[in-house]
């Protein structure tokens, strides 16, 4: 039941959302040809401003998993992350994660691309990265803006989040793609 | 932060590499990697290009603020500090919407008025207020609705109905969102954060 209801949403957003937006588009008088072309010149930037990112992260994951010591690594974490259901190389995106999003996004890739189609840690790696923001980017933007620079209980209200949203990611994708 | 792990992985990877035997097959990686980033980027464009048309017809047809008006009343609850009549509101909620829709570039400058406007209300300069943090904690841990970006790699990669990724996103980001509300809700009441704290702190300096 809860899977249809998550499935029925994912097919149907994307439909959903263009509909919504060209008919109140229209509605608002706006010229919708020109403002999707418009905007579309922009995914050329977008697509190539990750390219330094993803060469970065890509050759360091790369290097460190052909090396063999993540083999290491998952002998040696493999028990606790057992608990959770979390695989070894989810860990790096893990860590990242709360740190830089174009980081992330490259570590997700490269989860994707070095392991089978619909792998679970795929769709895994896929959702961790949508689950949360970039915390410490975030605080440093906004708190910075205002010249604020004792946060309180903003880091750790931001980490609890990020942590909920891996635990989160977990169980989901276990119903979903396990 | 992130120097030291790309920094930890890189030279774990020639360390373990020489000692392993394997330091050939670890160059050949650097090179092979650095050329899949840029094939994977390259895919993305068409994929970007057209839902950021799409986006761009949102932003123009001012989508944002219809949904910011229905929200309203949620935020309100939210920030009991705050007057409900007060723009930070406003801001906050626009800045919250252009996030979900993934207007990055619209988003920033909006949340960033948000932060000028709460700061307005805070009367210790230089301490987070509340708010502030409330505002960063939902900020933090919500999400695009669609993330695109990450649909594109599923696609290039050959899965199966990579939309189902919406969601799985969805899911994830609303049970973290809801954690981040409790979290900074509790968190404000500790003595270890209260404000007072900070100012006596700042006396004895």
């Amino acid at each position: 039941m809860f899977r249809e209801v998550l499935n029925t949403i994912s097919l149907l957003a994307i439909p959903f959302i263009i509909t919504i937006v060209l008919i109140y588009a229209s509605f608002m008088k706006v010229k919708v040809y020109e403002s999707f072309v418009e905007g579309a010149k922009d995914g050329f930037n977008v697509a190539v401003r990750i390219i330094p990112y993803l060469v970065a992260i890509l050759v360091a994951i790369g290097m460190f998993r052909a090396s063999g010591a993540i083999e290491l690594l998952a002998t040696w974490l493999s028990p606790v992350l057992s608990i959770i259901g979390m695989p070894v190389d989810a860990l790096p995106l893990a860590i990242v994660k709360p740190l830089s999003g174009n980081g992330s996004f490259a570590i997700m890739s490269h989860i994707v691309e070095s392991n089978p189609k619909d792998s679970y840690i795929g769709w895994l790696a896929a959702t961790m990265t949508g689950s949360t923001e970039t915390t410490f980017y975030v605080l440093a933007v906004y708190f910075g803006a205002v010249g604020i620079y004792k946060t309180r209980h903003a880091v750790p209200a931001g980490l609890i989040a990020d942590v909920t949203g891996i635990l989160a990611s977990l169980f989901i994708c276990q119903i979903l793609f396990l | 932060m992130l120097n030291y792990i790309w920094l930890f992985f890189i030279l774990s990877a020639i360390i373990f590499g020489a000692l392993n035997g394997r330091i050939e097959e670890v160059t050949e990686a650097a090179f092979e990697s650095a050329s899949t980033a840029v094939t994977l980027a390259i895919g993305l464009i068409g994929l970007m290009a057209f839902w950021l048309g799409i986006m761009k017809i949102a932003e123009d047809a001012k989508l944002i603020t219809l949904i910011s008006k229905l929200v309203k009343p949620i935020a309100v609850k939210l920030f009991p500090d705050i007057p409900s009549d007060h723009p930070a509101i406003g801001s906050m909620v626009m800045n919250i919407t252009a996030n979900m829709l993934g207007l990055g570039n619209a988003a920033t400058p909006l949340g960033i008025r948000a932060m000028e406007d709460l700061n307005k209300l805070n009367k210790h300069k230089g301490i987070a207020t509340n708010s502030m943090c409330t505002f960063l904690a939902i900020n933090t841990s919500s999400v695009q609705l669609i993330p695109i970006m990450a649909i594109g790699i599923l696609r290039q990669a050959g899965y199966t109905n990579p939309t189902q990724l919406i969601g799985a996103t969805i899911f994830a980001s609303v049970v973290s969102t809801i954690a981040a509300i409790i979290a900074v809700k509790l968190l404000e009441k500790l003595p270890l954060f209260s404000v007072s704290n900070y100012t006596e702190e700042k006396a004895n300096v």
